[in-house]
C-alpha cells in the first residue's frame, strides 16, 4: 500500500475535475431531462474562447465573467437553432442531434484554434504544493469554485421562481404550459446555464490537465458515471459522486487491477451500485403511475 | 493508361528507350502523365487525433510550392489526402480508393501504426510503394517480406535503447519507472527498454500504463514516485508530458528523466509545464527545435520559417508537426527528383532505397537521410540532449541505431 | 417501477400490424426483385467499390443487431460497437491461431456474442434510460480496453493486432476475392435479416414491442417481461457480432483501434437515420454511416467531421423519424 494517502488525495484532485462536469450533466438534466453528449467537447470549446480573451490582454477575472455570459449565449443558440426544430421528435433522434453536435463542436475547436498543448492560467496559483506536497492551490481554489457554482445552482434551483419555473417545464411540459410556463424558453435558459456551469468546469480543469483539443474527452465519461452514482437530478450527488469515482478509479488503477483495466473496474462497480440502487446513491427513486 | 497513347506519349516513350533503354516510357506508369504525377495519402483529418492533420496540409503546401516552381521535370505534383479517423477500416477504404480509383503513382506519409498495419499486406501484394509513413514503429523496416514498405523517422523502440543504455552505462543498477500510453506507441518504449535491459527488466523496471482518455496521469506519477527509482522513462504524448514534468518536479522526485521526443517541444511542452521546472530532462531528436534561439538566425530554419508565412500562413509555428513535415516532404521531393523521368513504381522505390546522405533543413546538423535496398530506416541517427530551463543543449556524438 | 424516463415510444409504425398480408406471388416477386438488386452491383462496379459496398452491408447488418434490442425493445444501447468487436475478434482469433475456416466460426462468434449480450442484458433489466446508456456506453469504452490486455495479449495480439485472411471463392464459381467477400456478406446478412424479420413478425416480436410501448400492461397480460428483454439483448448482440465476424475477414484485420467507442456511435447514427424500428431502415443506415462521411469530405478537406455532424442534424431536421419514416410517409399516401 505504497503512498495510499497520495493516491487518496490525488483521486480527489482528479475527482474534482468530474465532479464540476458532472455538476454541468445534472444542471442540464434537471431543466430539459436530457443528458448532452457534447457538453464536454462544448466546455472545452469556452476554455479555448476564456484563452482566447485572456490573450487578447483582458485580466483573468473579466475574462472570466466574459466567457460565462458568452457560453451561456451559445447555449441558449444551440437550443434555439438545434433542438428546437426536433422537439417533437422521439428521444433517439434527440441523441442522434447530440452526436451532430459532438462531431461539429468537437472538430470545430481544434480546427478554430489549433491543436497544440497550451497553458491556461489559474488564478489560484501557488508556488509548489500546499499541505506537504498533497495539492496545489490551485486545485484548493478550483474545489472552493464547484462547491461555490453548486451552492448557487442549489439556491437559484430551489428559492427561485425562475427555477422552480425550469424545473416544472422538464419535469411536465405539457402542465408547466398550461399554467402559463414558457416551456420554450425555460429549455433555451436550461441549455444556457448548462454551458455557462460547463465553462467554468473548463476554466477550473485546464489549468491542472493543460488545455487542448481532447481535453474533455475521457472526462465526460468519468463526470457522467459520478453524476449517475450520485443520482441525476440531485446536484449535491452528483459533486460526491464524481469525488468518489475520481478515488475508486485510482484505488483501482494502484492496487487492485492495474492501470490497463482502472477505468473498466471503476465502472463495473458504478454499474453493479446502479443495479442495486437505480436511481444512484441520492436520486429520488420516481414511482409513476399507470 | 491505354486510353492516354498520345503521339506525344509515343514520342516520348521513344525518347526514353533512346536515352536509357532499361527504363519504362513514363507514360505506362500509374498515376503519372505527361505533366502530373499523383500522390497519395490518408491522415485523421476527423476525430480525437485530428491534431495531426497539420502534417497533411504542411505537405500540401510543399508540393504547392513544388508546383509554383515549376514542379519536378516538367509534371505537377497532385497530391490527394483523404480522412480516415485513424480507423484501420477506414485506412483500407480510402488506400484502395487511392490506388483503385484515383490510381496514384504510390502512397506517402499515411498517418499512424494500426492504420497503417491495415493496409501493410494489401499495397505489398500490389506492389505500390508505402513510402515515409509517419508513424515510429520499428516494423516498417522489413524490406526482406515488405519491399514496398517504408517508415522514416527514428523508431521509438530505437529511442527508448538509447536511453536504457545511457542510464545503464552512468547508473548501472539503478530502479527505473516507466510511464508509457497503452497503445502501439508507448509499448514501444517498454520493448526498448527490455531490449537492452534483458533479464534484469523484471526486477529492475515498474512499468505503469495510462489510456489517452485518462483526464490526468496523477496516480500513476504517484504509483511511480512511491517507488523511489533513480530512473524515469516516459512514452507519452504532449498533454500527459507537460504534466508529467510539472508534478514530478512538484512533488520533489528528482529521478534522471527522459522524456519521448514526441513531446519535447519548447513551447507546447516546456514552457507550459514551467520551463524551470523541466531543467535536467532528457531526450534524443533529430530535428531542430523551432523554439530553440540557437536556431534563430539558422538557414535551415529560416527556409522553413519563409515556406511557413507563405504555405501555410495560419499554421501554428511552435507545432513541431511542421517541422517534421517539412523533413518528410523534403525527402519525398528529393526522391522524386532523383528518380528523373522515369516514374514507374519500380524506379520510385528503386529510388527511395537509394537515398544517400540527404541532409533535411529541420533536421539536426550531422543527422542524414539514407537508405539502402537492405536498409528501410532512413534516419537511424539521434542525438542526447538536456533542458537547461530555455532551450535543448546537445550532448555526445551523434548516436546511430543503438546497437543493442 | 424507477425509471427516470424510458426511452421513446415510437409507436408510429407498429399498427400496421393489422395489414393484411401481401399474395405470395408478391411477395416472391419482391425478394427476386430484391436479390437482383443485391447481385447486380458485383459484376456492374469495380473493385474498389464492390468493397465499399460491403462494407455498408455489414455496418447494414451491424445496425439491424441495434435495431432489435432499441428500436423495437426499447432498450438503449450505445456500446453495440463492443460487440462488434467482439465478434470480430472470435473469428480473428480462431483462424490466425486456430487456422479455422471463416464459416466454421461464424457459429463460435455468434455464440460468444449472444452469450454476451445475454448478460449484459440483466443489469439491463433494472436500469432504464440514461442509465442503461451509460452501461452500454461503458462497455464499448472497456471492451478494447481490455482486449489489449497483457493476460490474453498472447491471443489477440495486444495493441499490434491480428491479421487474417479473406476466404477464396470456390474454384467452380467464376469471382475473384472481392466479388466472393461481397456475396458472403450478403448471404450471411440476408439470412439474418430474414431471421429478424421473421422474428419481429412473431408473437415474439409484438411482445417485444409490446414491453416497449407499455412495460406495465405487457406484464398484466402475462409476458415474461425478464426473459424477453434478455433474450432481445441476445439475439441483437448476436446480429452485431456476426456483422463484426464478416467486417473482420473484409479487413483481414483486427485491432484495438479498430473498434473505439466511433463504432458504437456510428451504430447508433445509422440506426436514427435509417429509422428506428425498421428493418429497410437498418440498410439505409448502413450506407450512411458509410458513404456520407466521404460525402463530407468532398464538400471540406479541412473539418470534415464539422460537415458531417451538420449534415447528419440537417438529416434529421428534414427526416426526424429517418428513411423509413419517409417511406412509411409515401406508402401511406400511396395507399389511399
Amino acid at each position: 500500500m505504497e503512498g495510499l494517502p497520495h493516491q487518496i488525495v490525488a483521486g480527489i484532485a482528479t475527482g474534482g475535475i468530474y465532479a464540476s462536469v458532472a455538476l454541468a450533466l445534472v444542471m442540464i438534466y434537471q431543466a430539459t431531462h436530457h443528458v448532452n453528449f457534447a457538453q464536454g467537447e462544448m466546455a472545452t470549446f469556452s476554455t479555448f474562447i476564456a484563452l482566447s480573451l485572456i490573450q487578447a490582454g483582458f485580466p483573468y477575472w473579466i475574462a472570466f465573467v466574459l466567457t460565462v455570459v458568452i457560453s451561456f449565449a451559445l447555449g441558449v443558440a444551440i437550443e434555439r437553432l438545434l433542438m428546437r426544430p426536433v422537439q417533437n421528435a422521439p428521444v433517439l433522434t434527440h441523441v442522434g442531434v447530440f452526436i451532430g453536435l459532438l462531431l461539429i463542436v468537437g472538430n470545430a475547436t481544434g480546427w478554430v484554434f489549433g491543436y497544440t498543448t497550451k497553458v491556461f492560467p489559474s488564478p489560484f496559483e501557488s508556488e509548489g504544493l500546499l499541505f506537504g506536497g498533497l495539492v496545489s492551490g490551485h486545485e484548493l481554489g478550483s474545489t472552493v469554485v464547484t462547491l461555490a457554482v453548486l451552492l448557487l445552482v442549489y439556491l437559484f434551483f430551489r428559492h427561485t421562481p425562475l427555477g422552480l419555473a425550469m424545473r416544472a417545464a422538464a419535469y411536465n411540459p405539457v402542465s408547466s404550459r398550461l399554467v402559463g410556463i414558457r416551456v420554450g424558453w425555460m429549455l433555451a435558459l436550461g441549455w444556457g446555464l448548462a454551458a455557462a456551469v460547463g465553462a467554468v468546469a473548463g476554466m477550473m480543469v485546464a489549468p491542472v490537465v493543460f488545455l487542448d483539443p481532447t481535453m474533455m474527452l475521457g472526462i465526460l465519461l468519468y463526470a457522467f458515471a459520478g453524476a449517475l452514482l450520485g443520482g441525476i437530478d440531485n446536484p449535491m450527488g452528483a459533486v460526491i459522486g464524481g469525488f468518489a469515482v475520481g478515488v475508486l478509479e485510482n484505488l483501482a488503477g494502484a492496487y487492485v487491477v492495474g492501470t490497463e483495466l482502472k477505468l473498466t473496474v471503476a465502472l463495473a462497480i458504478i454499474i453493479g451500485v446502479l443495479v442495486v440502487k437505480p436511481s444512484g446513491l441520492f436520486g429520488r427513486v420516481v414511482l409513476s403511475r399507470v | 493508361m491505354p486510353t492516354m497513347t498520345t503521339r506525344r506519349s509515343l514520342l516520348a516513350g521513344a525518347a526514353g528507350v533512346l536515352a536509357a533503354p532499361n527504363i519504362a516510357p513514363a507514360q505506362e506508369a500509374p498515376g503519372v502523365t505527361a505533366n502530373e504525377v499523383r500522390i497519395g495519402s490518408t491522415n485523421a483529418l476527423s476525430g480525437p487525433v485530428s491534431s495531426y492533420s497539420v502534417i497533411s496540409r504542411a505537405l500540401s503546401g510543399m508540393f504547392k510550392r513544388l508546383n509554383d516552381e515549376g514542379g519536378v521535370n516538367g509534371r505537377k505534383v497532385n497530391f490527394l489526402v483523404y480522412d480516415d479517423g485513424y480507423a484501420p477500416p477506414k485506412t483500407l477504404e480510402q488506400t484502395r480508393r487511392l490506388v483503385e480509383q484515383d490510381r496514384v503513382a504510390f502512397l506517402f506519409n499515411q498517418l499512424g501504426t494500426p492504420t497503417n498495419s491495415a493496409i501493410h499486406r494489401y499495397v505489398n501484394q500490389r506492389k505500390v510503394p508505402h513510402l515515409f509513413l509517419a508513424t515510429g514503429a520499428d516494423k516498417w523496416s522489413n524490406p526482406k517480406e515488405y519491399p514496398w514498405t517504408m517508415g522514416w523517422q527514428p523508431s521509438y523502440r530505437t529511442e527508448a535503447q538509447i536511453y536504457a543504455k545511457h542510464f545503464t552505462a552512468e547508473k548501472p543498477n539503478a530502479r527505473v519507472a516507466l510511464l508509457y500510453q497503452n497503445d502501439d506507441f508507448g509499448k514501444d518504449y517498454v520493448n526498448g527498454l527490455r531490449d537492452v535491459l534483458g533479464p534484469r527488466f523484471d526486477s529492475a523496471v515498474r512499468a505503469v500504463s495510462h489510456e489517452a482518455t485518462d483526464p490526468t496521469i496523477d496516480s500513476q506519477i504517484v504509483s511511480l514516485a512511491a517507488t523511489g527509482a533513480e530512473v524515469l522513462v516516459c512514452g507519452i504524448t504532449p498533454r500527459f508530458a507537460a504534466q508529467a514534468i510539472r508534478r514530478v518536479h512538484d512533488i520533489g522526485w528528482k529521478p534522471m528523466f527522459f522524456m519521448t521526443n514526441v513531446s519535447i517541444s519548447g513551447s507546447v511542452v516546456m514552457q507550459p509545464a514551467g520551463a524551470e521546472k523541466g531543467i535536467g530532462v532528457i531526450t534524443s531528436d533529430y530535428r531542430k527545435d523551432q523554439g530553440d534561439p540557437a536556431w534563430a538566425d539558422d538557414p535551415g530554419m529560416n527556409e522553413w520559417r519563409e515556406f511557413m508565412r507563405k504555405y501555410v500562413p495560419d499554421g501554428e509555428l511552435g507545432d513541431n508537426n511542421y517541422t517534421y513535415a517539412y523533413g518528410a516532404g523534403t525527402t519525398m521531393i528529393h526522391v522524386l527528383r532523383q528518380c528523373g523521368n522515369d516514374l514507374s513504381r519500380e524506379n520510385v522505390m528503386r529510388q527511395a532505397s537509394n537515398i544517400s546522405a540527404l541532409e533535411a533543413p529541420t533536421l539536426l546538423p550531422g543527422i542524414k537521410v539514407g537508405t539502402s535496398p537492405t536498409n528501410f530506416s532512413p534516419i537511424r541517427q539521434m542525438q542526447l540532449q538536456r533542458w537547461d530551463g530555455r532551450s535543448w543543449q546537445r550532448f555526445g556524438s551523434i548516436i546511430e541505431g543503438a546497437q543493442v | 417501477m424507477s425509471a427516470t424516463e424510458d426511452v421513446p415510444a415510437t409507436p408510429v409504425l407498429v399498427q400496421e400490424a393489422a395489414r393484411p398480408a401481401l399474395p405470395a406471388w408478391q411477395l416472391g416477386a419482391i425478394l427476386a426483385l430484391g436479390a437482383a438488386v443485391a447481385l447486380v452491383p458485383m459484376f456492374a462496379l469495380e473493385s474498389f467499390q464492390l468493397f465499399q459496398l460491403t462494407m455498408a452491408v455489414i455496418m447494414a447488418l451491424a445496425v439491424l443487431g441495434l435495431n432489435v434490442v432499441t428500436g423495437y425493445n426499447g432498450q438503449i444501447s450505445l456500446g453495440h460497437g463492443a460487440f462488434y468487436a467482439v465478434g470480430a475478434y472470435c473469428t480473428a482469433v480462431l483462424m490466425s491461431h486456430g487456422d479455422w475456416s471463416f464459416w466454421a466460426t461464424l457459429p463460435v462468434s455468434a455464440a460468444v456474442c449472444a452469450g454476451l449480450g445475454f448478460l449484459v442484458g440483466f443489469p439491463a433489466l433494472r436500469l432504464g434510460g440514461l442509465y442503461l446508456a451509460l452501461t452500454t456506453f461503458s462497455l464499448a469504452v472497456a471492451v478494447p480496453q481490455i482486449l489489449k490486455h497483457k493476460a490474453i495479449e498472447d491471443w489477440t495480439g495486444g495493441v499490434q493486432g491480428l491479421f487474417l485472411v479473406k476466404p477464396d471463392p470456390p474454384s467452380w464459381l467464376p469471382l475473384n476475392a472481392d466479388q466472393w467477400m461481397y456475396l458472403v456478406a450478403l448471404i450471411v446478412s440476408a439470412a439474418l435479416f430474414f431471421l429478424a424479420w421473421n422474428l419481429i413478425r412473431s408473437r415474439i416480436g409484438r411482445a417485444l414491442m409490446a414491453i416497449r410501448d407499455n412495460p406495465t400492461a405487457a406484464e398484466a397480460m402475462g409476458m415474461d417481461i425478464a426473459s424477453l428483454k434478455t433474450r432481445a439483448f441476445a439475439v441483437s448482440a448476436m446480429i452485431t457480432g456476426v456483422a463484426g465476424s464478416l467486417g473482420a475477414v473484409a479487413i483481414e484485420f483486427v485491432a484495438p483501434d479498430s473498434f473505439t467507442f466511433a463504432v458504437s456511435i456510428s451504430l447508433f447514427v445509422g440506426m436514427v437515420v435509417g429509422g428506428v424500428a425498421s428493418i429497410l431502415g437498418s440498410i439505409f443506415g448502413g450506407l450512411f454511416v458509410l458513404f456520407v462521411p466521404n460525402l463530407a469530405e468532398e464538400i471540406s478537406k479541412a473539418a470534415p467531421g464539422v460537415i458531417y455532424g451538420a449534415i447528419l442534424i440537417g438529416f434529421l431536421f428534414v427526416l426526424p423519424d429517418g428513411f423509413a419514416g419517409l417511406l412509411r410517409r409515401l406508402a401511406a399516401r400511396w395507399r389511399r
